[in-house]
């Protein structure tokens, strides 16, 4: 093996000195974000009311809470719960659909591509709102409107969809490709046809598995939904937490895990049949 | 159809038949699975109609109160719209930004103790850095129980056994955040180059030292992101942890939809969405600052 040569420090450092010599604000800037960022966690855990008696007192009595959750036990509430489930699950499998259908012709609006910067912003603002609000607080609302039970739950997870879906729906539609929107104009089809010929086939297999993944992850938003009233197996959960019967909350809780693993499951499947290999990923 | 397919028929006739019929057999071959998808999936949408208690009557019934529920929370007390008095419309800015402070501060620690237990425990669940193999098995169910559980029902149970207030909020924030960053983190390890580690690991290092210098320094900017895109999501979050008593403006938002307070739901809405817009813009520089102009979506 050669030997290397002995670098010559004095040298190295008046060769590279922006290496050698940071200005100090860029030695400073890690530490000084760091000790902000700390002492921002403290002022925070004093302003939460975050004392360690609380913390282990209350660490106590989840103990017990979790010895008197085992064994899960449903009771003769079995029959309900399962009621409840399907009620959930097909809040999520409806709501979801509802807020594609109405996202797909507002995301148009909102898309680069195809209309003008003029029409674009508003719209884009406009979704931006929906997406801000919690679907919580869409449940709230509609319960005030067609009053406590399910259907307000489907119209919860519809609306606060709409608003995601509508921008990333108008993201898929904005990365496809210009050449086959060319080519339909080329051949003397209208504005309406370079949409349906050009850009749906382009964008439906990526709407199509965001769908799914919505799909998805709405069946662990309507599980909690219920908490406000809007039906579903989340009434029949803090309902149970209400009145400390844990057995039936960690059976519900059991419930949940498993329809959940269960969706993923399917819809990671489905996935794989729409769009192929690289999207399941 | 027919047309496009013959309009290329530059072959004789009798080579192009068969041709054309195998093209029309794979055409209807995909329109009879397509569908047949469609009528499995309007099926389970009927079936799920049932299930979610889809009454159309009640819905074209009640769709009006739905816009003028919105005409209601636009309109003060006195019958006048909002922003002719915004002084009054913004009655209790002071409470509501106090509270909405803590809610902010809710996301930040909760996020902050997050990403600290996902940091510890990412290693574990990686396929590539794990010691053990029923270690990874045993971290990774951990994980997968924390994220799959929704947030607020840990703060249900939180808020019986830690009180009602902010810090039941916080710390189901925060078990939360630990599951869904543990994830992502220990995909980003997954992802890494282990040439470095060999190398660290080839001068006689301990496990610990090639995660520090081998791992960390290609994932520690992927942590960084993913943990400002929680901060984000977990400011959403925060906003209804009030609902079940676990702190924060939801609590006063819960009070004012119920009670119909209606210019109050509308005020409260607004400081939610315009903090939302805020913090998405701020964690979008931040990242964009920190990782360069990919990180940003």
């Amino acid at each position: 093996m050669n030997q290397v040569p002995a670098p010559d420090s004095d040298q190295l450092r008046a060769r590279y000195p922006q290496v050698f010599e940071r200005p100090a604000s860029a030695r400073l800037a890690t530490p000084v974000v760091a000790l902000l960022a700390f002492a921002i966690f403290i002022f925070g855990l004093v302003d939460l009311d975050f004392s360690p008696t609380r913390f282990f007192n209350g660490l106590h009595e989840l103990g017990w809470i979790s010895l008197l959750m085992l064994p899960p036990d449903p009771g003769s509430s079995l029959p309900l719960y399962l009621k409840s489930m399907w009620e959930t699950l097909s809040i999520a499998l409806l709501g979801t659909t509802i807020a594609a259908l109405m996202a797909l012709p507002v995301s148009l609006l909102a898309a680069r591509n195809v209309v003008p910067t003029i029409v674009r912003f508003p719209v884009r603002r406009f979704l931006d709102s929906i997406r801000g609000v919690d679907t919580l607080i869409w449940a709230l609302v509609w319960i005030n409107v067609v009053g406590l039970g399910p259907f307000a739950g489907v119209l919860a997870i519809a609306v606060s969809d709409f608003g995601a879906f509508g921008k990333l729906f108008s993201e898929a539609i904005e990365a496809a490709d210009r050449k086959q929107v060319e080519g339909i104009r080329a051949s003397g089809g209208s504005a309406l046809h370079e949409i349906r010929f050009g850009l749906l086939p382009q964008v439906l297999p990526v709407i199509a598995g965001q769908v799914l993944y919505f799909i998805e992850s709405n069946t662990r938003s309507a599980t909690i939904i219920g908490i406000v009233g809007a039906g579903g197996i989340g009434l029949q959960l803090a309902e149970q937490i209400r009145v400390l019967e844990w057995q039936k909350v960690s059976f519900l809780i059991l419930m949940i895990l498993v329809a959940v693993a269960a969706i993923d499951w399917i819809s990671g499947k489905l996935r794989f049949a729409i769009i192929g290999r690289r999207a399941v990923a | 159809m027919t047309s496009m397919t013959s309009a290329v028929a530059i072959l004789p006739s009798q080579q192009l038949a068969p041709l054309n019929e195998a093209y029309r057999k794979a055409v209807a071959r995909k329109r009879l699975r397509v569908a047949l998808g469609a009528a499995v999936f309007v099926a389970a949408l009927i079936v799920a109609a049932f299930g979610a208690e889809v009454n159309l009557k009640t819905f074209f019934t009640y769709i009006g109160n739905f816009a003028s529920y919105f005409d209601r929370i636009l309109k003060l007390d006195d019958g006048s719209r909002i922003w002719t008095n915004v002084g009054e419309w913004f009655w209790g800015w002071q409470k509501w930004l106090r509270l909405l402070g803590e809610t902010l501060l809710i996301s930040y620690v909760g996020t902050l103790i997050g990403a600290v237990f996902a940091f510890l425990l990412n290693f574990f669940a990686a396929e590539n850095t794990s010691p053990v193999t029923w270690l990874r098995f045993v971290v990774r169910r951990l994980l997968e129980f924390a994220r799959t559980v929704p947030g607020i029902v840990f703060a249900l149970i939180f808020v019986i056994a830690f009180g009602l207030g902010p810090m039941a909020g916080l710390l189901a924030i925060a078990i939360h955040s630990t599951g869904a960053l543990g994830k992502q983190f220990s995909e980003i390890v997954e992802n890494a180059d282990m040439k470095p580690v060999e190398g660290v690991r080839s001068t006689g290092a301990s496990w610990v030292s090639c995660m520090r210098f081998a791992v960390l320094p290609q994932v520690v900017a992927g942590y960084a992101s993913y943990a400002l895109l929680r901060f984000e999501i977990n400011v959403r979050e925060a906003s209804v942890m009030g609902f079940v008593g676990a702190g924060g403006i939801g609590q006063e938002l819960v009070v004012a939809i119920r009670k119909f307070y209606y210019s109050d739901v509308s005020a409260i809405l607004v400081t939610i969405i315009i903090t939302v817009f805020i913090i998405d813009i701020a964690t979008g520089w931040l990242r964009g600052r920190l990782f360069g102009k990919e990180a940003r979506t």
